[in-house]
């Protein structure tokens, strides 16, 4: 199982993503060791892991908010270290964890966050995502009031506002209702091959991550143990299935010397 | 830097204080009370005091003019709560946006909130109680000048000290201003304190302007060299400010305390 598959990752400028050799060690837990993968245009990249794996970690490196000890993270080429903002702009995140402020309505929060990511022709954008992520009735509702799974759906539109090269996805659909999430699935492929968008997307359910994502990258104690498409995977390593692969890594995980950060 | 995201920063609060009343009273409530409390204090003493002194100017002026300063640093920290409160700083600093952007947000914040409490202020105190702010002629924009600049900057040190040690420290960020009072001079001339408060008040802005306001009512002319040099302090508190915000949102991003910011560190 510990054959470490580190995806190939070489100057491909047409790369959504491009991450190099990243880390983070927290105290004495290494959260996040030597990682390096590509996320390409048009592509769903699901990351795997156990809780604690280094998931979120990865991701708060990509998105600028937590600085690495070492490596580089390229967001269409551009370097998130040097031009924050510029590779910022091109990026769209959305996470079960962080719902946009619930005293604002839904327009009111479209608006505010596609002025900070210099959207143009905002009003127009904002009537897109919302009739795409069928928030027409919520619009002036104020996000609190909200259910869990609609507050995701209006984070998800917030992530799309500025038609970005690149989405983060942390558990995206983990609050949705089974045909919501399949709505917001199929939406999300659509992005992905209509807009030549690449995803990185974060899920435990890995009957949609069979569904979703191009390929998987499974993560444990902070590395990448394998990479594959998610069809192929559980075949190749003599499991029935990708969650029955996913319960093996966690296992070896639990029984290893150290844990990782979240 | 983009105005339109420093504009954003200023809508979230526009929409907040729209759609609640909550939150647009305390723009004038506090302010209210103050100036009718003090107001009566101030008739009463001239009442009781004689001919010699007016209390109107001296006391009124000076709560009018250090009510203003606290509403100007508090225009900056409670949008800065705001986020704290909603749990918003990943969606703001995993954005576009830069510190710079968010902090020029916070300012443009805190100067409308600010006027409109100084607008209720300067009405109260010149209807009710006779408060001649005309006397002070040109001076009023210097003074009130100085006062907001030092608003902002002690702002962006209080949200940059919320940010480095956790929610939880935002108590300590309210008595700022009561903690400073007795330093500025804002009651008494700076003559009244020991030398080594006298020493502490140099390094504040609004002592300048308190000792100037108190030359101007009793009939001098107020020390012009001495308002420069608050302008150049404040000047150079913000710019200090800004910096230190800038360190510790760095310091934030190294150790993982921004992305898990509801955790509590030190």
């Amino acid at each position: 199982m510990r054959q470490a598959a580190q995806a190939t990752v070489g100057h491909d400028t047409s790369a959504a993503l491009q991450v190099s050799r990243l880390a983070k060690r927290y105290g004495e837990i290494q959260a996040v060791a030597d990682v390096s993968f590509t996320v390409r245009h048009g592509e769903i990249v699901g990351l795997l892991g156990p809780n604690g794996a280094g998931k979120t970690t990865t991701i708060d490196m990509i998105l600028g908010v937590l600085e690495p000890d070492a490596g580089q993270v390229l967001i269409e080429g551009i370097d998130v270290a040097a031009r924050r903002k510029a590779a910022l702009a091109r990026t769209g995140f959305a996470a079960v964890y962080t719902a946009l402020p619930g005293n604002l309505t839904v327009q009111e929060n479209l608006r505010v966050f596609g002025m900070i990511y210099g959207v143009r022709m905002l009003t127009a954008r904002i009537d897109a995502v919302v009739t795409q992520f069928e928030l027409e009735r919520f619009r002036h509702t104020r996000c609190g009031l909200l259910s869990s799974g609609e507050q995701m759906r209006v984070g998800m539109a917030k992530a799309l506002l500025n038609a970005p090269g690149l989405l983060l996805f942390d558990e995206p659909t983990a609050s949705l209702d089974p045909a919501t999430a399949q709505t917001v699935r199929a939406h999300l492929r659509a992005v992905a091959t209509g807009q030549r968008c690449g995803i990185l997307w974060t899920s435990h359910n890995m009957y949609e991550v069979e569904t979703v994502c191009d390929r998987v990258l499974f993560v444990s104690r902070g590395r990448i143990l394998l990479e594959g498409d998610p069809r192929v995977l559980p075949r190749q390593h003599g499991v029935a299935n990708l969650e029955e692969l996913f319960i093996r890594i966690a296992r070896e995980r639990l029984s290893g010397p150290q844990g990782a950060a979240a | 830097m983009s105005l339109r995201a420093v504009g954003a920063i200023a809508l979230r609060q526009f929409y907040l204080l729209r759609g609640s009343p909550t939150r647009i009273l305390p723009l004038f409530a506090w302010v209210a009370i103050d100036i009718v409390l003090w107001g009566f204090i101030t008739r009463y003493l001239n009442s009781v005091g004689g001919a010699g002194f007016d209390f109107v100017p001296a006391l009124l002026g000076a709560v009018l003019f250090w009510d203003f300063f606290t509403r100007v640093m508090q225009g900056v920290t409670t949008a800065f709560f705001e986020d704290i409160w909603s749990r918003n700083f990943l969606n703001i600093f995993a954005s576009p946006l830069t510190t710079g952007e968010y902090l020029g947000g916070l300012v443009l914040t805190s100067v409308i909130t600010s006027i409109l409490g100084l607008a209720t202020m300067l009405a109260l105190a010149a209807g009710v109680f006779g408060l001649q702010f005309a006397a002070l002629g040109l001076w009023l924009l210097p003074y009130l000048l100085v006062l907001f600049l030092f608003g902002i900057a002690l702002g962006i040190l209080a949200a940059g000290m919320v940010l480095r040690l956790g929610p939880a420290s935002e108590w300590l960020v309210w008595p700022i201003p009561a903690l400073l009072a007795p330093f500025a001079g804002v009651f008494y001339p700076l003559a009244t304190l020991p030398p080594w408060m006298r020493a502490v008040s140099r390094a504040l802005p609004p002592s300048y302007v308190f000792e100037g306001m108190r030359a101007l009512v009793a009939g001098q002319a107020p020390d012009a060299t001495l308002l420069l040099a608050g302008l150049g302090l404040a000047l150079l508190q913000i710019l200090l400010a800004a910096w230190a915000f800038r360190r510790i949102y760095r310091y934030t991003v190294r150790t993982g305390l921004l992305a898990r910011y509801s955790a509590e560190s030190f």
